[in-house]
């Protein structure tokens, strides 16, 4: 919106979860934070990862959902579900790629992330990539993720013959087009290279 | 005095920590009705300063919103300052001044508070002499807090002996610099790092501790430069290290001196610059050449290869800097380490350029600001030496006293707890410090504590060490209050108050003030607001290293912060040091210093085979007052955990989460084990940020730098076990933390 987009650069984070400090900040759900933080393999590394959610043009989240609660709007964002329809039953949880959707057993209502909607509809960034120290999270134009990041954007998603495609992009080592996470898509197989 | 009452369950439960997880109302109540304004300052945490907005509704704080026009964090923040709001309107606030009794503590006026305060002073300033009272001050605290307080101790108490915690923050890196350069400030701006093409960062946890500062380093990285990390643990900011050299506690001084002497073999070195800008460059370079990276990979622990990597990616490098924090500094050779790494960076030239310097990470809120205008034992406003005859004479005429009224250097924080100690010191007045959790060897502090004639603090929260106070004097939180902090780069930014202190609780520089003027010093501090004493402190610092004559609360407002040196109204500021070639020192030339090695100061042998180092974690700052008393800062790293590498956990039959006793020649903790890989498998880890039981200096020692007198955190020996959970945990913990 208004010219920015999301990127997420996983190997810029530094598991300060100041993005979770601060989605819990926004005012369309105050004390309550959407995002995700991990430790990759915490005894071996520092590395960690934070996860939004990607905003999949067609999301897995939303088809399966039985009771039709959650819309994707024409702005391309992916919402929580709707109050009156949610029944809480987590198949969302259970089908998003990514691991994104959380069921607040509360309020028995599955709330994900927005992407700040009350902030980028009105000109703001969202509250995470606004905070986000190492700018693994950040909202800016895409020239100036080109002038400025090695890597380059990807929003293409293999999951085995699955290809989701989404709003978000990570960034990825310049050589490649896509992420693909099946080992599958690196083999040599009756007679044909893997998609990789 | 001073024997702290039983911990008991009421007490905590009135004076905590207890932990506030939503602003004032709950979530409901903020949601429902929104903040009434919005107040641009800064965070109360760490020597970056970051804008902030904080959200104000009923003189309460409610929330925050990011201030992405202020130019150094451009909107970021680290969780610290995500949820610094929450410090505000927090149950533990001290409402009223509380005086020790049989009974435990009691409310009282402040009026009576004050009296006591002074009167106490003044019958041991009577029996034992002005010297016999000692003042401890804060690096949290606005830089006019700093400055009314130094001119209390020494004008209205008379007493040499005040000094502060910024005593265990960055004072080894201000003497080298003064030492080197002739000025106690960082070079280059934090915007010369994304500009640099080798950046070595040598005992700087950057990603915990200066959090926002990596986006600086990702930055620099994207531009084609080169990342060194020299560290004994992989912190987060070595996923993306080009070089990473994992050097053993306390080594740092043999790293830098060899990659010197590869520099110097080489060829690498910078003679036109040495030849026109500095001065003992021969006795430098001769000395070095006997540290070839052999002989230092013996003690550091690091390949020669590495070594020699490093001195070759930092001495080809067409730009170059430097950046230190705690690691380097917080060493019995702390000074010297400094020394060593600008001999590094003055031999290639690295310095008076854009993206071509040293940089020293202020720890503190006001880090540099805080020590620049009077409360360090050697300084005098304007970071004037207190030894130096004119500056006696130029702040005693600022003053109004006569020189030779006018104490001479006091000592540092350690020495004053020595002193204590010894009974050579009767009371003590303390003011935004928790020494009993922030001081070396904790249990010899709390027995000095508990020696005290009398022992007054004043603070919002009762810190563990305010626990032991005769009398407790409610005062003011960050946003409480106003005034002017100077943050790791020199940049002199403004705190503008958000709301007033509550209940009784006053203005820290409105006590110290009356406390004068309970003292019959009133004449003194006629300050009637903030700004008073600040204009005061302009002119104090005219004509200093640290001149601020130039700086007005509009300037600062209208260019987001100015850089000092600033010695008029129409000058602009000082960005970067030396761009003209000329240093501060007596004859204008940079200094190269000879840095002798020397070993730790509590050797391992042994009995205790292992170094200990301690540190912070991202989501807590310092001694924990404020932060152990934030619920979700709390939550994301509860309690001290020891960092053990699987080889050495393997030895003593330790697996993950199992509980260990760490013992030094000191004392002993039982924390639980987080075996990881990224710490050196001699080394174990501990977060220092929690008091009693488990708290981390507990095991550290007393050792300080001859010249800063700063003490060697980073560096003890220890001995560790397998043992079982300590059999208190519960109130451990709740002592820690609360609930």
């Amino acid at each position: 919106m208004f010219g920015r987009e999301f990127y997420v650069d996983p190997s810029r984070c530094i598991g300060c979860r100041s993005c979770i400090a601060a989605c819990a900040e926004c005012d369309s759900h105050r004390g309550v934070s959407m995002i995700h933080v991990d430790y990759i393999d915490r005894p071996n590394s520092i590395a960690t990862v934070p996860m939004v959610c990607m905003h999949c043009d067609e999301p897995t989240c939303a088809m399966v959902c039985p009771a039709d609660a959650i819309k994707k709007g024409e702005d391309g964002v992916v919402r929580s579900a709707l109050k009156p329809r949610c029944i809480a039953c987590s198949n969302c949880v259970l089908a998003c790629p990514f691991g994104i959707p959380k069921v607040q057993l509360d309020f028995e209502l599955m709330m994900k992330c927005d992407m700040c909607y009350d902030r980028t509809s009105v000109g703001l960034k969202p509250m995470c990539a606004t905070v986000c120290p190492s700018q693994a999270l950040s909202y800016l134009p895409p020239e100036t993720i080109a002038e400025n990041r090695r890597g380059h954007p990807v929003n293409d998603f293999r999951f085995g013959n699955e290809d989701v495609r989404t709003m978000v992009s990570m960034i990825a080592p310049a050589e490649a087009a896509a992420i693909a996470v099946d080992v599958a898509d690196y083999m040599w197989e009756d007679g044909n290279a893997g998609r990789q | 005095m001073a024997k702290e009452p039983a911990l008991t369950e009421e007490l905590v439960q009135r004076y905590g920590p207890n932990r506030n997880y939503t602003p004032p109302g709950g979530w409901e109540k903020v949601n429902r009705t929104g903040p009434e304004k919005l107040v641009k300052t800064h965070c109360s945490f760490c020597g970056q300063q970051c804008g902030i907005q904080l959200k104000v509704r009923d003189n309460q704080l409610v929330g925050f919103e990011p201030w992405e026009d202020f130019p150094y964090n451009k909107g970021m923040l680290c969780p610290k300052g995500v949820k610094r709001y929450l410090q505000g309107t927090h149950p533990d606030r001290l409402l009223h001044p509380l005086l020790r009794t049989d009974e435990g503590f009691k409310e009282i006026s402040y009026r009576e508070a004050i009296e006591y305060t002074a009167r106490r002073i003044q019958e041991i300033k009577n029996k034992y002499g002005a010297d016999a009272v000692a003042i401890y001050g804060g690096a949290s605290m606005v830089t006019e807090k700093a400055y009314v307080l130094g001119k209390f101790a020494r004008v209205a108490v008379g007493t040499k002996n005040i000094d502060y915690n910024g005593r265990l923050c960055m004072v080894s890196a201000g003497v080298a610099y003064k030492l080197a350069f002739g000025i106690d400030r960082s070079p280059n701006p934090w915007s010369d790092i994304p500009k640099t093409k080798a950046l070595l960062v040598i005992g700087a946890n950057i990603a915990e501790c200066a959090p926002i500062a990596t986006s600086y380093l990702w930055q620099m990285r994207e531009n084609g430069g080169k990342l060194i990390v020299a560290d004994p643990r992989m912190t987060p900011i070595t996923r993306n290290a080009d070089l990473y050299l994992p050097l053993r506690p306390g080594t740092d001084l043999a790293l830098l001196m060899a990659m010197l002497h590869v520099i110097v073999r080489e060829n690498l070195a910078d003679c036109e610059f040495i030849a026109r800008h500095t001065s003992g460059w021969e006795a430098v370079r001769d000395y070095v050449a006997r540290w070839d990276p052999r002989t230092a990979a013996e003690l550091t622990g690091v390949p020669p290869e590495r070594i020699e990597q490093a001195a070759l990616m930092f001495g080809r490098s067409p730009k170059a800097m430097a950046i230190h924090a705690r690691g380097l500094e917080h060493q019995s050779k702390g000074v010297e380490n400094c020394l060593a790494l600008i001999n590094l960076c003055l031999a290639t030239g690295n310095l008076g350029a854009e993206g071509r310097g040293c940089f020293m990470i202020t720890g503190q809120g006001n880090g540099q600001g805080g020590r620049e205008h009077g409360q360090k034992c050697d300084q005098l406003p304007g970071a004037r030496s207190i030894t130096d005859p004119e500056a006696r004479r130029y702040i005693a005429g600022v003053w109004g006293i006569r020189e030779e009224n006018l104490p001479g250097p006091g000592l540092s924080a350690v020495e004053i707890m020595e002193a204590i100690h010894r009974g050579e010191i009767k009371a003590l007045l303390s003011m935004c410090f928790n020494p009993l959790v922030s001081l070396p060897d904790a249990n010899f502090t709390r027995e000095a504590l508990e020696k005290l004639e009398f022992f007054g603090v004043i603070d919002f929260f009762l810190s563990e060490t305010a626990r032991l106070a005769d009398v407790v004097i409610a005062g003011s939180m960050q946003e409480e209050d106003e005034g002017v902090v100077c943050s790791s780069e020199a940049r002199v930014q403004k705190i503008n108050k958000a709301v007033d202190p509550p209940g009784e609780a006053k203005s820290d520089a409105v006590i110290i003030c009356d406390l004068a003027r309970q003292l019959g010093k009133g004449q003194y501090f006629p300050f009637q607001s903030t700004r008073e004493i600040f204009e005061e402190m302009r002119v104090a610092s005219k004509g200093g290293v640290a001149d601020y004559y130039g700086i007005t609360w509009e300037r600062i407002e209208q260019e987001y912060g100015v850089f000092w040196p600033c010695p008029d109204l129409n000058h602009p500021g000082t960005l970067r040091l030396f761009e003209d070639g000329r240093f501060w020192t007596h004859d204008g030339k940079a200094h190269f210093l000879v840095t002798e090695y020397r070993e730790p100061g509590d050797p391992v042998n042994d009995e205790y085979p292992i170094f200990l180092t301690t540190g912070r974690v991202v989501s807590q700052y310092l001694s924990g007052t404020q932060t152990r008393r934030i619920g979700p800062l709390v939550d994301f790293y509860p309690e001290p955990k020891c960092e053990i590498h699987p080889r050495l956990a393997e030895q003593y039959g330790i697996s993950d989460g199992d509980w260990v006793k760490v013992t030094t020649r000191r004392s002993e903790v039982v924390v639980q084990a987080m075996v990881v890989r990224t710490i050196r498998p001699d080394t174990v880890f501990i977060p220092y940020h929690w008091p009693g039981g488990r708290s981390a200096n507990r095991l550290t020692h007393r050792t300080i730098d001859p010249r800063s007198k700063i003490p060697e955190f980073k560096v003890s020996a220890c001995r560790i076990e397998k043992t079982s959970p300590p059999a208190d945990l519960a109130s451990l913990r709740r002592w820690e933390t609360g609930r």
